[in-house]
């Protein structure tokens, strides 16, 4: 009897807090956040949300940072599986099969029907909207979009007698390069490497597929049901990481993305291969002459596409529907992607924002800034299947252990082809 | 009447408490275990039961033979070893030398940062060529070191970093128990002639037992449960070769999304623990002296 009392009044209760929530404002949004760079992402991610609710008094908006884009994804899945997700998110593009499996996300061509829509998802460079599409429908926007690029110490080849506008272009090239490059000290232990590409967890495996790229395969393909670990340009990229170590340009054992833009700042190494994310963190703190190139190629230049997009959750109301694309509206608009871009380093998503004055006075200052899309002429997508995590986990265990020197390439990547196989089985 | 209400409240009482820790303890458990004998299902892959084909890959399993390697070379070497390490302190600490004070502050320092913090701190230090510890090797004239980035080093210095954190707290549970050592009985020994080792090895020592069985058990359970600094410095690399049992209970069940495979190691994990505290319990309890 009062146990049914209660459950009355509480139901009572519910019913007239959401009468509440839905008279006070059009929508409520809740927007989650990654960030993979060294860069004052969090302060520039804010100022552009604020600008947009003042814009728009009606909505309200809270930014949330969440971590790295594992764990933002961690976090938005999770908060969607416990039915309150954010009804936005900068999420990893190579997740896009992750969420359309979960059945988290919203086709946003859904929502962005008119003309005057269409008009606007095609504006975006179509190599982000590779990974940001699938059976048709438009799922993401991108935003903080980036490929790697070679960024070198323009002292340091000066010093090592090399010309500083002539980057490697090709392996030979970097590995050349590279030994005049690293300084060692009266007891033979190295005080500056050559170069230091990321090799350890996702960075590492991001950084690799570009490897690939440019012998001229993909590790993935648009199906997201196809992991291709064991062919040849796979075995001749990791014999490249080998290499490095082997001829001294570049320090054996696995090296972290977190740290490399700290070594490169502080000398001790004198390139890196890094996202173009870094490019204003590097810009702030170096104090050296630098430059930035294409990232040197086995058969020709090639990169991984990277970054986040935005997405739309599918346990939302119209009217939050509605404020999330007018949001995402007005984040990659010419003026705020211009901010985020000059702000970061990333490459903003579409041409119309290169054409502002703001992105002209700028690349005029940091010609750098254009190098990664220049690049993206002959980049391809990242890494991306049916269960992403569990599947790039058999790549990255393949590239960790022959680069610790606990396997022999040929054989690491069966294994992980063999693991990847088995997992997408299920999906074909 | 008067019987009656107090049945009710008692009742009530007993619902409040039982349905919390069914609620968290109880029911996740055996959803856990229900979970493990089903396949992960989702929009595009229906789920089903699978009966033991998850208890199967467990067996096959290459990672996870790997993760339960190193967490048994994590328990065995960071238990005993902050154990030692705290009553060292503690004896230190307890001695009547000058600057205990300052002692004690920066013995528990350590305890009081939260492990997030700690592991940020230790990333530092530990970063090739930029680090303090590379630049102490340097001062030595050796080669830097990447710590986190060799398979033969990265578990080593997570081991060193749990150490660290570890023995302050378990140091003031030591003092505590030290400062409660009756001085009478040492004050008897050492009318008898008993040298200070002495002193300690038969006075001291047994005395300390049911600090040191309180002490174990709470670090064997940080053995396995505290895993913030491996998430923060290594995520279980280089090759997993840093990994633990639960930080790859959560890498499988969050990252990876597998929840009917995070379930059956979850079993597995909870059946070890058991095991091994009915074991510790027996093993210590046997020759405990409570006061």
């Amino acid at each position: 009897m009062t146990l049914s009392k209660l459950y009355a009044t509480m139901m009572n209760a519910t019913a007239l807090s959401v009468a509440i929530a839905g008279s006070v404002s059009a929508a409520d949004l809740e927007f989650y956040f990654p960030v993979g760079v060294n860069a004052p992402a969090v302060e520039t991610i804010q100022a552009l949300t604020d600008e947009w609710a003042t814009a728009n008094p009606q909505h309200t908006v809270k930014a949330v940072y969440a971590g790295n884009y594992e764990d933002t994804t961690t976090k938005a899945l999770t908060a969607a599986n416990a039915g309150q997700p954010p009804q936005v998110a900068v999420l990893l593009s190579i997740d896009l099969f992750t969420l359309i499996e979960e059945d988290v996300i919203l086709p946003i061509s859904d929502i962005a029907n008119t003309e005057e829509d269409k008009e606007w998802i095609s504006g975006f460079y179509p190599g982000f909207m590779k990974d940001a599409q699938f059976e048709g429908k438009t799922y993401a926007i991108p935003f903080q979009r980036s490929t790697p690029v070679f960024y070198y110490n323009k002292d340091a080849f000066r010093e090592a007698g090399l010309d500083p506008e002539a980057p490697p272009k090709t392996w030979d090239e970097m590995i050349e390069v590279g030994k005049a490059l690293t300084v060692k000290d009266d007891s033979g232990n190295v005080k500056r490497w050559g170069t230091r590409i990321p090799t350890l967890g996702l960075g590492g495996a991001w950084l690799f597929g570009g490897l690939v790229v440019s012998k001229g395969d993909v590790l993935t393909t648009e199906t997201g049901t196809e992991a291709r670990m064991d062919t040849p340009a796979t075995l001749a990229s990791l014999e490249f990481l080998l290499r490095l170590a082997e001829e001294e340009v570049m320090a054996p054992g696995g090296i972290t993305w977190g740290d490399t833009p700290k070594a490169f700042l502080e000398g001790q190494t004198a390139s890196m291969w890094t996202s173009t994310g870094n490019l204003a963190f590097v810009e702030k703190n170096a104090e050296f002459d630098w430059g930035v190139g294409f990232l040197p190629g086995g058969d020709g230049p090639g990169a991984p596409i990277g970054g986040g997009n935005f997405y739309i959750m599918q346990d939302t109301t119209d009217e939050e529907r509605a404020a999330a694309l007018s949001f995402i509206k007005f984040m990659t608009s010419p003026k705020s992607a211009a901010k985020w871009s000059m702000a970061t380093g990333y490459v903003a998503p579409r041409p119309d924002t290169w054409e502002t004055p703001e992105m002209k006075a700028y690349t005029k200052r940091l010609p750098q800034a254009l190098v990664a899309l220049d690049q993206l002429a002959y980049a391809e997508r990242e890494f991306a299947t049916f269960q992403r995590a569990k599947v790039t986990q058999y790549l990255v265990d393949a590239i960790e252990s022959v680069v610790t020197g606990n396997a022999n390439p040929a054989e690491a990547l069966s294994k992980a082809q063999k693991g990847a196989d088995k997992v997408l089985s299920d999906y074909k | 009447m008067n019987m009656k209400l107090s049945f009710r409240l008692a009742l009530i009482m007993l619902v409040i408490p039982c349905s919390l820790l069914v609620t968290f303890t109880h029911y996740p458990a055996i959803q856990a275990m229900i979970n493990s004998f089903w396949n992960n299902g989702s929009s595009r892959r229906p789920s089903r039961f699978v009966g033991t084909d998850n208890y199967l890959t467990l067996i096959e399993d290459d990672r996870l033979m790997q993760v339960l390697f190193n967490s048994t070379i994590y328990a065995i070497g960071t238990i005993p070893l902050a154990i030692g390490l705290a009553i060292g302190m503690a004896l230190l600490v307890n001695s009547r030398l000058p600057g205990t004070a300052l002692m004690r502050l920066s013995f528990f320092m350590p305890t009081m940062l939260p492990m997030i913090a700690v592991a940020n701190i230790w990333l530092f230090f530990y970063a090739p060529g930029i680090g303090l510890a590379s630049q102490i090797l340097e001062i030595f004239g050796l080669p830097s070191i990447n710590f986190l980035g060799r398979t033969d080093t990265s578990l080593a210095s997570m081991m060193f970093v749990a150490v660290w954190k570890e023995a302050g707290l378990f140091m003031i549970f030591y003092l505590a128990a030290l400062q409660a050592v009756p001085t009478n009985l040492k004050d008897a020994a050492r009318l008898e002639g008993a040298s200070s080792g002495r002193v300690f090895l038969d006075i001291v020592l047994p005395l300390l037992r049911p600090t040191t069985i309180f002490v174990a058990v709470n670090a064997l359970i940080n053995a396995f449960r505290l895993v913030d600094h491996v998430i923060v410095m290594t995520e279980g690399g280089p090759n997993n070769s840093s990994s633990l049992l639960l930080y790859y209970i959560y890498e499988v069940t969050f990252r990876q999304r597998d929840f009917a495979y995070g379930a059956t190691l979850t079993v597995l994990m909870v059946f070890t623990l058991g095991l091994l505290a009915i074991a510790q319990f027996w093993l210590l309890n046997r020759k405990a002296h409570y006061q």
